[in-house]
């Protein structure tokens, strides 16, 4: 469960965006960055479980849409005065697409 | 080399000093070490009554994880209780063999059930409610069994009952008094009590003793004093806690009832502190959490070195947690000899009062069922405040009469600033109100985080709730004009607004970068609203940015909790027709809708459309020839109207048929904030038109108009623009109207804050009295509209931004 999965051509996200991914166990949110950098994180904010996909993103953070806390997308931790934390999963694009890395699902459960 | 603060106990009030103790600078002085009998963290023990009725999960009310303790150094021990303190080599031993040494020591182990010594008291499943093992044990036997006997009508013993209750047992209490809560209530109060519970499906059997528990090795019944028996598969004992002294005692450490301390929170060892309900204080043994706290504080106070904390006693004010059940009492509540008592009682209303008054000051309070003035009347008591001056309509409670509409915000907004809110955490209105402020708060959520007040037993949480809308409205009109509009700028709206128009800023980058941004890509508070205002102002050049918008208008539906949307077709006016109804049905039947409601600005709402569906559901309903009804938006939504001159008798004009032409103008535009608008064919006001953003009430000489209407938490009737002759004039200042409000209120500011901060006399000036500026304005509105009034449904039905809609499919 460990191989670079490709998932999406770049293009295909919009900046500052998102596209979910619906795989067997779950959704993981796929956002890309005014600079084009692509984060990976399971679409489940540590709250309430809002699906962090719908959410607005600035700088390299996403705010939940349902109670509006703000996660690091390269952490996956809540920031300000609440604590939590979601799944983020390794992604690197290459030559215009975007390859997803899946950790086992003991690391993810 | 730090001091060695050993903490045995790891239950609230013991975690409680630790965290006193971190905020005070000395902080770093001791190398922390907490041991707990328990396998859990911290957890809030008030809460396990709503865990039993299945409101709350056990992870709901951890206060402190795992990585609390790690976060601040402190070394933890769950699941091994200490067995012995050595005072001389100061050290304390636990279950599991571990030795470890101490500096100072603090003794927090609370209480235990008493459980009657009767025969039988010992079988299986007999309880008593105080840990999660004991809840756990309760819902496993309310999953198996179906009889419940809990003996004690006290707080905790109804709290008991109405869990297991909910959680599906037939439930029988079995109280030795004739009164439950006695401690609290009086008879009047009580018996109210009684029969809400007696409906709610609770049994009661009053002035019963225990006498045996009944069964060989599992509890089947219990025996009464009288002969009389019960069924019962599980049997709680809820008549009282008893302090645990037995570790203190064993090592000679001073107790009576409990762990006896001075008002420093220090036993007879000087080296060793107790706090919690295993501590006797001057003569009083507490088990509520207010008193707890307070001796938290002053117990951190001195383990800090500081030395000046002094703990005094408690008066302490008590409410149920029971939902739907409104109880507060306090004090001296049954009056002695020379006592007045002031009662206000309506059985019909189930309300029932009741202070206990000396020399003019209030002694004591029962109330049921309207408990909203218990922390003015614990205030008063507290204080000793001479009542005389306001005696004769204290009963009524604190409220403005004259203030109808604002209910509980006016309620608290005339509570002094040392007005204790939050019993649980001791914090008065005037620390609340003061992180609203400073803070920038704006949910129950922040202000629990920040200040604590409702994070405990949560029954102030009305109060809170009244003291935000009152405070973030207050300060909306006091000073909005200064206020940055968020941590990514120093500038305020209005500066924002005013650059847009002024250096034509048409594209966010270009706005970023001349008016300084911080941040990047600024954040989920201002993109919003620099988004609107530039659609606003430059609604032919701006290019929308998707990316900038809430969910709900990126997705044109409203995202509902379980991240499913609710779609509303517009329907102009309200009008139908049976073509339409049966499109609707259609499409509900072809997409499983699972719940349709018709909304209270008289539109159909379809619930749980999946994301994935809703381009093929909007192609379907705009076939049939629907639009979006925006009711996702900051946007107009809907045009509410009743029947009208076409065929109610008193009606006057054609409020129908004008409210369609208004839906037809307006539909489509963004706006600062949602925007609503009615119009009633009399003044008989059916369409509820003088609580709208633009309300029109029809007379016989024409049409007035009414703007600024809200309905919502802060009810605000409109005030009245003027008065029209013709439809076309009603189009026309409606127009002017909005784009006022479109291109001057600040982005979520509705109508009714923006009117009372600009004035109605600007917006007159600006409609009534400049005919060429109201011209003006209905132009900018309607070159709006030619952009705003493509279908968005429609456009996504045609293929744009697919991609939001299409989720990526991975065989993994």
């Amino acid at each position: 469960m460990s191989e670079w999965i490709e998932v999406v051509e770049l293009t295909q996200i919009p900046v500052l965006g998102s596209r979910v991914i619906k795989t067997r166990e779950m959704d993981i949110a796929l956002f890309r960055g005014s600079d084009d950098q692509v984060y990976a994180i399971r679409d489940a904010c540590p709250h309430k479980n809002g699906p962090l996909s719908q959410g607005i993103m600035h700088g390299t953070s996403v705010t939940c849409p349902l109670h509006n806390w703000k996660i690091d997308l390269n952490s996956g931790e809540a920031l300000g005065p609440d604590e939590g934390c979601a799944n983020v999963f390794p992604v690197r694009v290459e030559d215009g697409l975007v390859y997803l890395q899946l950790k086992s699902a003991e690391a993810v459960a | 080399m730090k001091e060695k603060l050993v903490l045995i106990g790891n239950g609230m009030a013991g975690i409680r000093t630790l965290e006193e103790l971190f905020k005070l600078e000395e902080a770093d002085k001791y190398a922390i070490t907490v041991f707990g009998d328990e396998p859990h963290p911290n957890y809030n023990r008030i809460m396990l009554s709503p865990v039993l009725a299945g409101e709350k999960t056990i992870d709901d009310i951890i206060l402190n994880s795992h990585e609390w303790y790690a976060d601040n150094g402190i070394t933890l021990h769950t699941g091994d209780p200490v067995v012995e303190i050595d005072r001389i080599g100061r050290q304390v031993k636990s279950k599991s063999g571990k030795s470890i040494a101490y500096d100072r020591l603090l003794i927090a182990t609370g209480s235990s059930p008493f459980i009657i010594p009767i025969p039988g008291a010992d079988l299986g499943g007999v309880i008593g409610f105080r840990d999660i093992k004991d809840v756990e044990t309760m819902l496993e036997a309310a999953a198996t069994r179906k009889k419940a006997v809990v003996i004690g009508g006290g707080l905790l013993g109804l709290e008991a009952a109405n869990g297991l209750m909910k959680s599906g047992m037939d439930v029988t209490v079995v109280h030795l008094m004739d009164i439950l809560m006695e401690r609290q209530l009086d008879k009047p109060a009580a018996n109210l009590l009684k029969e809400s519970l007696e409906q709610k499906g609770l049994k009661f059997l009053m002035e019963a003793q225990t006498a045996v528990i009944l069964g060989d090795e599992r509890v089947t019944g219990v025996k009464f004093a009288d002969g009389s028996e019960v069924e019962a598969d599980l049997v709680v004992m809820a008549v009282g806690i008893r302090p645990n002294i037995e570790l203190a005692q064993k090592a000679g450490i001073h107790c009576e009832r409990g762990i006896v301390v001075d008002d420093t929170m220090q036993t007879f060892d000087p080296k060793i502190y107790s706090v919690g309900e295993c501590v006797q204080h001057r003569n009083n043994c507490y088990g509520l959490v207010a008193p707890l706290f307070e001796q938290a504080k002053v117990c951190a106070n001195h383990l800090a070195h500081l030395g000046y904390g002094r703990y005094e006693g408690s008066v302490t004010s008590t409410k149920l947690k029971v939902t739907g059940i409104d109880l507060f009492s306090a004090g001296e509540f049954n009056e002695g000899e020379g006592d007045e008592t002031l009662v206000m009682q309506d059985p019909a209303q189930g309300v029932y009062k009741k202070l206990v008054i000396r020399d003019n000051q209030i002694k004591g309070a029962v109330m049921y069922g309207d408990t909203m003035d218990g922390t003015w009347y614990f205030q008063l008591l507290r204080e000793g405040t001479d009542i005389s001056g306001f005696r004769s309509t204290i009963l009524f409670g604190q409220h403005d009469l004259g203030d109808a509409g604002h209910g509980d915000e006016a309620r608290v907004a005339n509570l002094s600033d040392d007005a204790e809110i939050c019993g649980c955490n001791g914090v008065c209105k005037g620390e609340i109100v003061n992180a609203i402020t400073t803070k920038g708060l704006f949910t129950l959520e922040d202000v629990r985080i920040h200040t604590k007040a409702s994070a405990s037993c949560g029954s102030c949480t009305g109060l809170v709730e009244a003291l935000l809308a009152s405070t973030v409205g207050e300060g909306y009109a006091a000073s909005p004009n200064k206020q940055a509009m968020c941590g990514c700028t120093e500038h305020s709206h209005d500066v924002v607004i005013e650059a847009i128009k002024k250096e034509e800023l048409k594209s966010m980058r270009e706005l970023f970068e001349y008016l300084n941004w911080k941040t990047p890509d600024g954040c989920a508070s201002c993109r919003p609203a620099l988004n609107y205002y530039m659609l606003a102002r430059w609604p032919e050049e701006y290019q929308d940015d998707a990316q900038s918008r809430f969910i709900n208008e990126r997705a044109h539906g409203n995202i509902q909790k379980d991240g499913t949307y609710s779609v509303v077709p517009r329907m102009f006016g309200g009008l139908c027709t049976p073509k339409d109804l049966r499109a609707i049905a259609d499409v509900c039947d072809k997409f499983d809708v699972p719940e349709m409601k018709v909304t209270g600005g008289q539109r159909i709402d379809l619930f749980g459309i999946k994301k994935e569906d809703l381009p093929a559901m909007w192609k379907d309903l705009s076939d049939a020839g629907f639009v979006s009804g925006h009711a996702y938006g900051k946007a107009m939504r809907t045009v509410k109207t009743c029947a009208g001159k076409t065929w109610c008798r008193f009606g006057t004009q054609n409020s129908t048929g004008l409210g369609v032409k208004l839906e037809e103008l307006t539909w489509g535009s963004w706006m600062p904030h949602k925007f609503k608008l009615a119009v009633s064919g009399c003044p008989r006001n059916c369409a509820e038109a003088t609580i709208k953003d633009f309300g029109v009430v029809c007379v016989d000489s024409g049409y007035e108009l009414h703007v600024g209407g809200n309905g919502g938490i802060k009810v605000r009737v409109t005030d009245l623009l003027c008065r029209v002759e013709t439809e076309e004039e009603v189009l026309e200042y409606c127009a002017a109207f909005t784009q006022l409000y479109r291109e001057e209120a600040h982005y979520l500011e509705r109508t009714a804050p923006w009117v009372e901060r600009v004035g109605l006399s600007h917006i007159k000036q600006c409609i009534l009295d400049d005919e060429a500026g109201r011209k003006a304005l209905n132009e900018r509105f309607k070159i709006g509209q030619q952009y705003a009034q493509i279908d968005p449904w429609k456009a996504r039905a045609d293929g744009a931004q697919a991609n939001e809609f299409t989720p990526i499919e991975l065989a993994v």
